[in-house]
This record gives C-alpha cells, structure tokens and sequence, in this order.
C-alpha cells in the first residue's frame, strides 16, 4: 500500500514537471516577434512592434511612442527600459523587433545578432546625453574642475575641498576643509559606461587602474542606486560630489560643476553645450561614434549618444514599413518633446546620416 | 495490507462509493506529489544554478571564494566582501531586531492589557507585509538623513576609538543597512515569538505564581526555558530573510567591496550585487553572479541546519 502510493505520488509529479516543461518549451520557442496570436501582422489589423533596452532614453520614447501613435492609427509600440545591455541580448535572441543601447554594440556582440537575426544590425542614433557632476557644498554656486583634479577626485588622490589644486581653480570660492564624499552608481549604467570613458580618456592613470565599462572597481565612495539613488546622497550630505544624467540634474535642480574641456575652455553641462559636441566629429559609416571629450570649444566634455538597434531586413514587412516610419517620425517631429523633457536631439549634421540608415531597413 | 482503516473501519454502517471510496488515497497521492515536487524543484535549482556558474568558478578558482577584488571590466571576481556584508549586515540586523522583537512578544502575551493586545498585534504583523522596496525607500528618503546619517556620525565621534565605530561614518554603511532590515525582520520575529509564549501552558505560570515568584521570575524561569527553541526557530526564520534581502539593502549598504572591521563604513552584500548588476551582465559576468547566487543558498542552507541542530539538541536536553 505504502509503496503503490509513493509510487503514484511520484508519477504524478512527474506528470507535473512534464505539463510545465511543454509549457515552458511552448512559450520558449521565439514566436517571430510583434506576430499577434491569431498571425494576422499584415493588412487592416493592427501592427504591434516591441521594443527593449537602455533605461535612460525611456521617459522620451514612451512620450514619442504615446504621439505616434496617436496620429498613426494601427500601430502598436511597446517599450521595455531592461538596461542596454538587455536590449542587445533580447535582438540577438530575436525576442523584441528593435532594441535600445547607450553604448554601441561590440564587433563581436554585432556578428552574434547578424549570425542569429540573418540580416544586418543598424545602428541609428536617437539623442544625445551628458553626464554631469552634482555637488552639495554652502555657499559654493559655480564649481570648476579641470580635467587633473576630476580625474584625482574619482581616483582619491584628492580627498578634500580644500585641496590646492581645487582651490586654485575656484579663487572666490570658499571651500571647506572637509572630505570629498564621492558617489558612483552602485548598478550598472550606461551613465557610468560615458562618465568611465571620458575619465580612461583624460588619466592614463585611471584607464590603466580602473578602466572603462557599465560598473567597474571604483577606488573610492559610495553606491547610490541608480539617479535618485546618487542624487539623493548628494543631497543630503553635504561634501558629496556625484555624477547623475544631465536631464535628472536639469529636473531636481542639482548645483553641477562646471568642467574643463579639451579646449581648455570652462562650460557649464546644458542641452547646447551638450550638443555642440557633435561638432567637428566624424562620424563612421555604421554611426557606433563617440562623442566625450570633443575638440569643439564650446563643447561639454562628457557626452554620449543613445541609439536604437533594429535589423535591416524584418521578417515582416508591415512591421517595417511602421517601424522606419515611427523613426523617421521621431527624427523630424521628435526634437520638440525631447528638448522638453532635458535630452539633446540630434544636430543637423547627423540627422540625415540617421535617416539613411532609416532609408536602409525593409 | 496492514493499514486500511478508512476501508474496513468506517464501511460497516454506510458503504462508501464512487468519490469517497477514492478520496483518501486520491489525497495522500496528490499531497504526495506535492511534497516530491518540492525535492525536485529545489535539487533541479541547485543543479542547473551550479552548472550555469561553474565555468566562472573553475576560471577564478580559489580566489572566486577568498578575493575581495570584484572588477567585472577586467573579468576578476572575488566574492569575500559580499560573503562578509551579507553576514556582518544580518548580525547587526539580529542584535538589534532580536531584543526588541523578544520585547514585543513578551508584552502582547504577558504584560499588555487584553485591548491593547489586538491591535498591536495586527500592527506589527503589517509591518511584515510591507514590500522591501518601500522599506528600502522610506530608509533613503526618510531615516538616511533623519537618523542614520547623525547616527553614524555621532557614534564614530564619540566610540571611534573601537574598531567597529571607527570613523569617519556614514549612514550608507553596514549599519544603515543593518538597522533597516533590523526593522523589517522584527515583525517576523516578534509574531512567531508571540505564538510560542502564547503556547507555554497556563497551568506553568500558574504554578510559577502559586510559588511565590514575582512576574519577571515567572518569565525568565517558566516562560522563556518553555520557548526557547521556538524562539530559536523564529530568530533564524528572521535571519533567513535578512541574509537574502535585496533591495532595502542595495539601497542602503553603500555598494562599495570591501572588508573593514569598522560597521560604519560603506559595504556591500550578495543579493545586492546580484541585483545592481544582473540587468547589464553578459557573459562570464552573469557567470559569475550566478556564482554569488549559489553561494548565498548554501550558506543560507547552512544557517538552517545549525539552527535546526540547535533547536534539536535544546529539545533534547
């Protein structure tokens, strides 16, 4: 009796584990994506594109997509802010019909999406983002960092506001005599990846130590998570100093310091200066430029593009036909609600290079 | 066939049929399954967990378990400052919450009045239902600069001179992340505490009272020997959570790998890095994070079988 009933018990676990296994592998199987669950992608009825990735650009596309789609009946367009680097994985495995990144993808990220999509990945630059220092330090309104004493800060050589080398780029300032509090992102950013980047490009020393990436070994401070995260340490306590996206520090209001470019120039982080970093830039075919640490005099030095990634050939070309017309959308009506809500559109002189690739998809 | 009693023991008088006939071997089956179930899912998750992380592991070696340098840029992943931050944070979550939560279970089943003891009661028990994340927020937002910040602060002024104050403090530190989930594992402790005082036998106390003894007397020599090892159970009940939570504590802990005697200081535990970096991860990076994951289960499995092995031995005694 025992064992017949053990024995049952078993089996019908087994029966379980084997229902949920199907289930699984059922769902697993990636439906050709945006596909509605009746097939019907093309004709009268509705085309649903979905979309993942970086986190930072995602208050502007979901208001983009909001107007979009407001004028173009029929269309459907899901965004999913997962972080760039799952925008990347989700192309790759084909799960979503257009991804989002701040930093463009790796040769070898590139050919493991071209060998598992069968069509080329395109890279199409939507707006640019700075990455600015916010402070809290009484009495301190415009703060100046050159290039030296950033880069010593983040590497905890300098470890106070009254250090000579700060001290004699704010003459009429009062620093105070106490520590340097620095705070990073303590989860992984795109944020981080820019500001990195643009430190491995002015310190030899950071870039041989540290290194550049979306989280690395930082040698001093604390963690904030994510924007509100930092921005909320530097707050509340005073002698901190942090990096947050321009448009959160444009938003909350944050004292930012005003950065030495490679001009030799002192600017303040704002949409212009953001954009004049596009100024002088050469931009490669397959548009995966950089922006930090511009040549342009007028320019802030840490900037950086966020992009959509999309393939070139859609299995469905209703879904393409929507999708290059949402992005040639966005390009030529986009500009207004992106200076709205903090982000630098596109330049003039980019524009029509992203359109091109636009032009490119079917 | 030794044991059949619902068959021949219970049929004289009405003669069961169809569903009833069926329904207690069709329920032990059914509970049966579901207890296998569970060895499955928990033995499968410890397998395919492993697996994935195993080449990160093999890759590191040695230095996966005893380096503290986690630099996901440069492939190196040492988890020892997360193992620490995740033990040292749940201590001081315990050495705080234990006291305070024995407090509030002795209160609401010995001292309160009868009133007061339902709504307490219902208030603490909320307090467990409210998401880590809020806590987390509410500890950012509103107990950070509040509390734990002057806090911090004060206490590496004035005790700096011992180790484990020594400044200079923040509250983004092991103890600011201590002192939250210290807060939010008390509901937890203090509830099932409660229900074990609630169960030690009038007639002790009675007889405790009958003996001359004052309160105090009754409780530390009727009620708490009693209780001890449900107690026990609570407190690890408690731990088990505090050594998994995520959030509260990435919010809190300051996100910094190192390890510093100093409680004052910005750390960093295992469910907090899993969760700051799982999103960007690819790679032997996710690997690696998966690591971390395994590690924290087994050490969480450790702490449950010290903790059954004491309450045994105190059953026992």
């Amino acid at each position: 009796m025992k064992r017949r009933l053990f024995a049952l018990s078993l089996l019908l676990a087994g029966a379980f584990l084997l229902c949920s296994a199907c289930l699984v592998a059922c769902g697993g199987v990636p439906r050709s994506p945006g596909e509605s669950q009746d097939g019907s992608t093309d004709g009268s009825s509705t085309v649903r594109l979905e979309g993942a990735g970086a986190t930072f650009p995602q208050p502007l596309y979901l208001e983009w997509i909001g107007a979009f789609i407001q004028e173009r009946k029929g269309i459907r367009i899901n965004y999913q802010g997962i972080g760039s680097g799952g925008g990347i994985q989700q192309l790759t495995q084909g799960t979503v019909d257009f991804g989002a990144s701040d930093a463009p993808m790796k040769d070898e990220e590139i050919a493991a999406a071209e060998a598992a999509g069968g069509a080329k990945v395109l890279h199409i630059p939507m707006v640019f983002g700075a990455v600015v220092l916010a402070y809290n330090l009484k009495g301190v309104e415009h703060l100046r960092l050159d290039q030296e004493s950033l880069a010593g800060i983040f590497l905890g050589t300098i470890t106070r506001w009254d250090d000579a080398a700060i001290a004699a780029l704010n003459p009429g300032s009062e620093l105070p005599a106490t520590d340097i509090l620095v705070v990073h992102r303590s989860d992984a950013s795109g944020t981080t990846s820019i500001f990195t980047t643009y430190l491995a490009q002015i310190s030899a020393e950071w870039s041989a130590s540290v290194g550049q990436g979306k989280d690395v070994k930082w040698p001093v401070g604390v963690g904030g998570q994510g924007n509100d995260g930092v921005a909320a340490v530097v707050r509340q306590q005073p002698g901190a100093l942090g990096y947050v996206e321009l448009s959160y520090a444009l938003e909350t209001g944050l004292s930012v310091a005003t950065l030495q470019n490679k001009a030799g120039n002192y600017v303040a982080p704002s949409l212009e200066s953001t954009l004049a970093a596009a100024k002088g830039v050469d931009f490669p075919e397959d548009l995966r430029f950089s922006l930090s640490n511009s040549a342009a005099p007028d320019a802030y030095p840490i900037v950086g593009a966020t992009w959509l990634l999309v393939y070139d050939r859609m299995e469905s070309p209703a879904q393409a036909v929507a999708l290059k017309a949402f992005l040639t959308w966005c390009l030529e009506n986009g500009a207004t609600v992106a200076r709205e809500l903090n982000y630098a559109p596109l330049p003039d002189e980019l524009r029509p290079l992203a359109q091109a690739k636009i032009d490119q998809m079917q | 066939m030794t044991n059949a009693p619902t068959d021949t023991v219970a049929s004289p008088l009405v003669p069961r049929k169809g569903f009833s006939r069926m329904a207690d071997p069709v329920f032990a089956a059914l509970t049966g399954a579901a207890g296998i179930l569970v060895l499955i899912i928990l033995g499968y998750m410890v397998v395919v967990t492993t697996l994935t992380a195993w080449p990160a592991m093999q890759s590191q070696g040695w230095s996966f378990i005893f380096s503290t340098t986690w630099d996901p840029s440069r492939g190196q992943y040492g988890i020892l400052a997360f193992v620490y931050g995740t033990v040292l944070t749940s201590l001081i979550a315990l050495v705080i919450a234990v006291p305070f939560s024995l407090g509030i279970a002795l209160f609401l089943t010995e001292i309160a009045p009868g009133w007061i003891r339902g709504p307490v009661a219902y208030m603490v028990d909320l307090l467990a239902a409210v998401p880590s994340v809020v806590y987390g927020l509410w500890g950012v937002f509103v107990l950070l600069p509040g509390l734990l910040q002057p806090l911090a602060v004060w206490l590496s002024r004035t005790l700096g001179w011992i180790p484990i104050f020594a400044g200079p403090g923040s509250g983004l530190s092991f103890f600011g992340a201590g002192v939250v989930l210290a807060i939010m594992i008390i509901p937890i402790i203090s509830s099932l505490s409660r229900e074990v005082l609630r169960a030690v036998p009038s007639d002790e106390k009675n007889a405790a009272f009958a003996l001359g003894a004052t309160r105090w007397e009754m409780i530390t020599g009727a009620v708490l020997p009693r209780a001890k090892a449900g107690i026990i159970g609570a407190v690890m009940l408690g731990l088990g959570r505090a050594l998994g939570e995520t959030i509260a504590v990435a919010l809190l802990v300051g996100s910094r790998e190192q390890i510093t005697a100093s409680i004052l200081k910005p750390g960093y535990t295992m469910a907090s890095i899993i969760a700051n970096q799982f999103t960007e991860a690819t790679g032997d990076h996710i690997r690696a994070l998966v690591g971390v994951g395994v590690v924290l289960f087994i050490i969480t499995i450790v702490v449950n079988v010290a903790a059954r092995a004491l309450v045994w031995r105190m059953v026992e005694a």
